[in-house]
């Protein structure tokens, strides 16, 4: 579904991403993890066709992003970091905006989806608020209502749990779960708990290169009865 | 290119969402009139045309597109909306020509609100409807450029603040381009065929013709032209 080959990104003299390769499947969730700073963002940023790769390319359901990255954008949805969104539409407006802008042209299609994302993600109590008005969680659920709206084949989620309280977290990763099987999902975290909860896949990413690519049983199994924070530390120690 | 639709609707909607619109209406349509009466003499002069109003136009542009046009994309780039942007199935170009059209869409209604002058005009006397028309063509086309130059500067820096004030010093650098004053004193330092050569590059000198009545395809080119090449170099810089 996402195969990634040899991504570079250089800003200046300093290489944020040093040459990440992978590969995600349908039914995989991927979880992204590795010290502020380590690239993962900027490897997302590629992946969803946001920055251009200095080198090397992303493949997304076999479309290249740096040939054809409306395609690529079509296939993916995407929730950057903290969330952003036009703050004075509501939610029903500004949902229905990224439904257009999808390409629901129909008025019905677009109440449809919005109406869709809208109970998949509960924002229902607040559809007719401004965006600015709202909570930080209730903010990080429309960035998810509207990664979703689409119903994209592949999810790429940018902290998808930050700022959410322990039972907004529960949720947003049973949600996660339970729309993995048709869909291939990279998501990235500090939570190393949410990792074992819900990933089928870890790639831990320290100074711009993947230094781990494997399941969460075999990260653990690299120091048996340790905990997974003392693992992930001595695995990125580099970049302290 | 059908994707501008959506972007466009957001956009000039997006200025009535909050009183950004109202107060930029208001302030545009109050200082247009106090000029015209208090500075332009619209009474005094004794004549039924809107000279008076027009003559005004390119210095009222010089502060009010600027303070417009800042927002366009220094504000996407703060708020983290950009990333949300250019994620969506949409190109670069699109983008730029929906945000364009629909603040230049806005700053047409707000020159075409100040109609109530030419009925009152129309009602003191016998105005000449062809200038009228000819003024407002002219004054329409001349806000395209003013915006186009503002939306390059706002797309080159993520501070409003900054994006204002190379907006404000670009226009001034073309309006004052077209003053004979200014003219004498370039005349000093430069041979005469390049002070000619930079006065055509003039809103004053193209606009003057509008409000005689005087439709010349060069001025309407040049307006549309500077345009097209400030979107050019915009889109440019955004795909940088």
């Amino acid at each position: 579904m996402i195969e990634v080959k040899g991504l570079v990104k250089t800003y200046g003299a300093k290489r944020a991403v040093d040459g990440v390769s992978f590969k995600v499947n349908r039914g995989d969730i991927l979880g992204f993890l590795g010290p502020n700073g380590a690239g993962k963002s900027t490897t997302m940023k590629m992946i969803t066709g946001f920055l251009r790769p200095t080198a090397g390319t992303a493949l997304v359901d076999g479309h290249d992003v740096t040939q054809d990255p409306v395609a690529v954008k079509r296939r993916i949805g995407y929730l950057p970091e903290s969330a952003p969104a036009y703050g004075e539409m509501t939610v029903q407006e500004f949902l229905g905006f990224i439904a257009e802008a999808r390409g629901f042209r129909s008025a019905a299609e677009r109440t449809a989806q919005v109406d869709r994302a809208i109970s998949l993600t509960h924002l229902d109590p607040v559809r007719r608020q401004s965006i600015e008005t709202l909570s930080k969680g209730y903010k990080q659920r429309v960035g998810f209502a509207q990664a979703l709206l689409h119903n994209p084949p592949v999810l790429v989620l940018d902290e998808p749990t930050d700022g959410l309280d322990p039972n907004q977290k529960n949720e947003v990763r049973s949600l996660i779960k339970s729309m993995a099987a048709e869909k291939a999902v990279i998501l990235s975290t500090h939570i190393l708990e949410e990792v074992e909860a819900i990933c089928t896949r870890v790639i831990i990413i320290s100074q711009g290169r993947v230094v781990v690519d494997e399941t969460p049983a075999q990260l653990q199994a690299r120091q048996p009865g340790a905990r997974l924070d003392v693992i992930f530390r001595s695995l990125t120690q580099s970049d302290v | 290119m059908r994707s501008i639709v959506p972007l466009f609707k957001r956009e000039f909607l997006g200025y009535f969402r909050s009183p950004v619109g109202y107060v930029f209406l208001a302030v545009f349509l109050v200082a247009s009139v106090i000029l015209a009466f208090f500075v332009g003499g619209f009474f005094r002069g004794g004549t039924a045309s809107l000279e008076s109003l027009f003559n005004f136009y390119p210095w009222l542009f010089l502060f009010l597109i600027p303070a417009a046009g800042m927002r366009l994309w220094s504000e996407e780039k703060r708020s983290g909306t950009i990333e949300l942007l250019f994620t969506l199935p949409v190109t670069t170009l699109d983008a730029v020509l929906g945000k364009y059209l629909a603040a230049w869409a806005f700053l047409s209604l707000a020159v075409v609100l100040s109609f109530p002058m030419a009925v009152t005009v129309a009602y003191l006397g016998d105005p000449d409807w062809g200038v009228l028309l000819a003024s407002y063509f002219g004054s329409i086309l001349m806000a395209g450029s003013y915006l186009g130059v503002c939306s390059l500067a706002s797309a080159l820096t993520k501070n409003q603040v900054v994006s204002f004030v190379i907006g404000t010093l670009a226009c001034l650098l073309l309006l004052f381009l077209g003053l004979s004053v200014f003219n004498t004193l370039l005349s000093a330092l430069f041979p005469t065929w390049l002070v000619d050569l930079l006065a055509n590059f003039s809103f004053s000198t193209h606009f003057e013709a509008f409000t005689k009545g005087i439709i010349d395809p060069k001025d309407v080119i040049f307006f549309l032209s500077l345009s097209g090449f400030c979107l050019f170099l915009n889109v440019v810089a955004l795909e940088r």
